[in-house]
């Protein structure tokens, strides 16, 4: 479909276009947020097992300093994120639901924003390998949501050689403005990372993808490049869900990750640029990550913008910095199109937030829209950026024939990004049925 | 202060578009053909229109009242099957079998299966396919186009009291003073007596013929309305199209004496009415990208072999219905190439 699309920039197949709100914050430079009196830091922030706490309570602890450290290869460790005490170490409620442990740290009131802990090192004359258990010693993990421990993705395994590097810059969900306002401010800390990275994993060059709504930041971008043309930066239209390093592995390189694989299988690794800017600008001090760009907008807010917000700030600190409207009733971790709900306004800004959106009311979906049953339009076909059948898994889905939706229908490559449940007019919330689904086919396969 | 919090999961942002207003749209774009042939053949295929449509109606409403189900009226969709089953029967088509034919359509098209999506066939073609095994006669009996008191004076045949047969038509044209009309439409002309009509008269509307197939101009440009409001697959249209073409123009290669020239076969009959608003139902059409043109070319070729070779002189109607019946084959053998599929999996 669309005739149109043969005369515009790289792009994959399908895809949907929300509106993108982004004008409120792109044009804000990154403002830096206050200490909460208050920061929870839980154990479990990535993908992999959750860290070790090394602090006891009554311990004073400096700003920078570790206060929980890796469990094994597939763990990232904590910092403190501010200068204080740790209160408690407890069950405190996350984003995602139940209550996890977690590092309750009482700051000290006047307790100052400079990172005393850690001291400045030569990256260069390090070796990979030694590289490598630094990035984990940052606790560095996937700052475009993921969360997944940022020292792995740069190690695959050693069977399978790197040789590209792709720097992940469209931004795609709506609202979000993180990425774009970090390659703008942190152009140089940015290609310092991606240096790292390209060390690490053996990658012979790097490609930066932005989508072309923020054509300013390849510009500012562009200007640094190194002569060598080792690190290339290239526009991509702008669409949903251009930001999936699958799609953006496909749309830079032609090469597509084998259902069910990683990008490393295919001699590609995938970082995002907040991580990768983050990356450049710890690594050489020895720090850690302690804090993380957030994006705080949506129609609820009254200063939307992007802000450098120390990770454990519980989020009705940040709400109340910021304003928001009493009414609002959604607030979305994340973006609007994959982001999650919190039950809870104690829930902590942790490493994979990379947007607080408040909807109020009158802004979102109604609660219960009228579902109409599949009238077999085909727009979810249109949408679904991996081309699977949405609308027939759906119909399968209300039958209960799970173990079908997979065999038949790959189920499994469905990567949740909601294009099919945003474009359906009989408002069949079908990513939430492929969700249930995947959930009881991985109960009964255990 | 803590606002009311709701939990709900993503996306929590939607398209506007929904059903209704899919179907409304597709109202929208029936009603320009619909006045059209109001113009072309008065207040006879007004009075088929309304009655057909309020038939659907009513059936539909009377199936939710004995399932105890709120109406589903509001979707549009039964007014859709009204209009698109007016517009396939002949002008002066009694009034009463018109209802019936509603009745039929949206009893036995849809409701039995279980309503809105759950048919197989597309509504309005079922209720067109009973009235044409049960009114053989009516069904092909055709009046002139604007005959002179087309305003005040209905079709005789227009009016017949229910369960009884319709007049003889055949004084009332005589006194319409329309010369040479012999009752058939440009498609039975062709079939039956071997003369082609003007393919510019069929393309703008001005021959006669069912009472919405008449302009093949109109009915293009509504379905460019819907096609450019994504509320139409543009593919199945044009792949039928496109397979009436082929077809037509191989024929015509052959033998150009014995078959008319592609453009006739385009612009007559049903063919255009039948590929824009029937063939392209989604209920009843494949959804996958492959599975639209394999669909939509097998009803065009269908379509212009039952012409050419079966018994009547149109073949629309039963190309569609047989195309429905295919849909879930055609839609199961072309299940789309996933990204990152591994190749021994691609052909599944």
């Amino acid at each position: 479909m669309g005739l149109l699309n043969l005369f515009r920039r790289k792009t994959f197949a399908h895809g949907v276009h929300p509106p993108e709100h982004k004008d409120e914050t792109a044009h804000l430079p990154i403002r830096r947020m206050p200490f909460a009196p208050r920061m929870i830091v839980p154990l479990s922030q990535h993908f992999g097992a959750p860290a070790v706490p090394l602090v006891h309570v009554g311990q004073e602890v400096v700003r920078g300093e570790p206060i929980a450290r890796a469990d094994g290869f597939m763990s990232v460790p904590m910092h403190a994120p501010a200068t204080g005490v740790i209160e408690s170490i407890q069950l405190m409620p996350t984003a995602r639901g139940p209550k996890t442990e977690a590092i309750v740290l009482k700051v000290h009131p006047g307790a100052e924003q400079r990172v005393l802990y850690g001291a400045p090192r030569d990256v260069d004359a390090m070796t990979p390998d030694e590289i490598v258990t630094a990035v984990q010693d940052t606790g560095m993990v996937g700052l475009g949501g993921a969360a997944f421990p940022t020292h792995v993705k740069l190690k695959p395994p050693k069977d399978y050689p790197i040789d590209t590097l792709v720097v992940n810059g469209c931004e795609c969900e709506p609202y979000l403005t993180t990425d774009h306002r970090v390659m703008l401010e942190y152009t140089d800390e940015l290609l310092a990372g991606i240096r790292i990275a390209m060390r690490v994993s053996g990658a012979k060059r790097a490609v930066i993808g932005v989508e072309d709504n923020k054509l300013d930041a390849v510009e500012a971008i562009q200007r640094k490049l190194p002569e060598d043309g080792s690190i290339t930066v290239q526009a991509v239209t702008t669409k949903y869900p251009q930001g999936s390093e699958k799609l953006l592995v496909k749309v830079l390189l032609g090469r597509e990750v084998p259902s069910g694989g990683f990008p490393y299988q295919i001699g590609v690794v995938v970082n995002n640029v907040g991580t990768l800017a983050q990356l450049g600008m710890l690594l050489p001090q020895s720090q850690g990550l302690i804090e993380r760009v957030v994006t705080l907008a949506g129609p609820g807010v009254k200063k939307p913008g992007n802000y450098i917000i120390p990770l454990g700030t519980p989020l009705r600190f940040a709400l109340d910095y910021v304003g928001y409207e009493g009414d609002a009733t959604h607030i979305i971790l994340g973006g609007p199109m994959m982001g999650n709900t919190v039950a809870s306004l104690d829930v902590p800004v942790t490493k994979g937030v990379t947007g607080i959106v408040v909807m109020p009311e009158q802004e979102r979906a109604p609660e219960t829209p009228t579902i109409y049953p599949c009238i077999r339009c085909g727009r979810c076909l249109d949408a679904c950026p991996v081309k699977l059948n949405p609308s027939q898994m759906g119909r399968l889905a209300a039958k209960r024939l799970y173990a079908e939706m997979q065999e038949k229908y790959h189920l499994n490559d469905c990567f949740e990004c909601g294009c099919c449940s945003y474009v359906c007019p009989s408002n069949i919330p079908l990513v939430q049925y492929f969700r249930i689904a995947k959930a009881i086919n991985r109960e009964r396969a255990a | 202060m803590t606002p009311r919090i709701e939990l709900r999961t993503s996306p929590h942002v939607k398209s506007p578009t929904t059903v209704a207003q899919i179907m409304r749209n597709v109202v929208y774009a029936l009603l320009p053909i619909c006045a059209w042939s109001v113009w072309q053949f008065g207040i006879s295929a007004l009075a088929l229109i309304l009655t057909v449509t309020a038939a659907c109606l009513a059936t539909e409403r009377l199936f939710n009242w004995m399932g105890d189900r709120a109406s589903s009226l509001s979707d549009w969709s039964a007014t859709i099957t009204g209009l698109l089953l007016a517009l396939t029967l002949p002008p002066g088509f009694p009034l009463w079998m018109g209802a019936v034919g509603g009745f039929v359509a949206i009893a036995l098209g849809k409701m039995l299966f279980g309503g809105l999506v759950y048919n197989v066939f597309n509504p309005a073609l079922v209720g067109r396919a009973f009235v044409q095994a049960a009114f053989p006669v009516a069904i092909t009996t055709f009046t002139p186009a604007f005959a002179p008191n087309r305003f005040v004076e209905f079709i005789p045949t227009t009016l017949t009291p229910p369960l009884q047969i319709p007049p003889s038509l055949t004084e009332w044209i005589a006194t319409l003073g329309i010369d040479g009309f012999t009752g058939a439409t440009p498609m039975g002309q062709w079939k039956f007596e071997g003369v082609v009509a003007d393919t510019t008269s069929l393309f703008t509307g001005m021959a006669t013929g069912s009472v919405g197939e008449t302009s093949a101009l109109l009915i293009l440009l509504c379905g460019l309305y819907l096609a450019l409001r994504r509320m139409m697959d543009w593919r199945i249209p044009a792949a039928m199209l496109l397979g009436a073409f082929i077809t037509a123009g191989a024929f015509f290669l052959l033998d150009g004496d014995k078959y008319p020239a592609p453009l006739f076969v385009l612009f007559s009959g049903g063919l255009m009415l039948g590929a824009v608003f029937m063939a392209s139902d989604m209920v009843a059409s494949p959804v996958t990208p492959a599975g639209v043109w394999i669909y939509g070319l097998f009803m065009g070729v269908l379509t212009v072999i039952i012409r050419y070779f079966g018994g009547l002189n149109e073949g629309v109607m039963y190309a569609i219905l047989l195309g429905n019946a295919l849909s879930p084959l055609i839609e199961s053998v072309t299940q789309p190439r996933i990204y990152g599929a591994r190749k021994r999996e691609a052909g599944q």
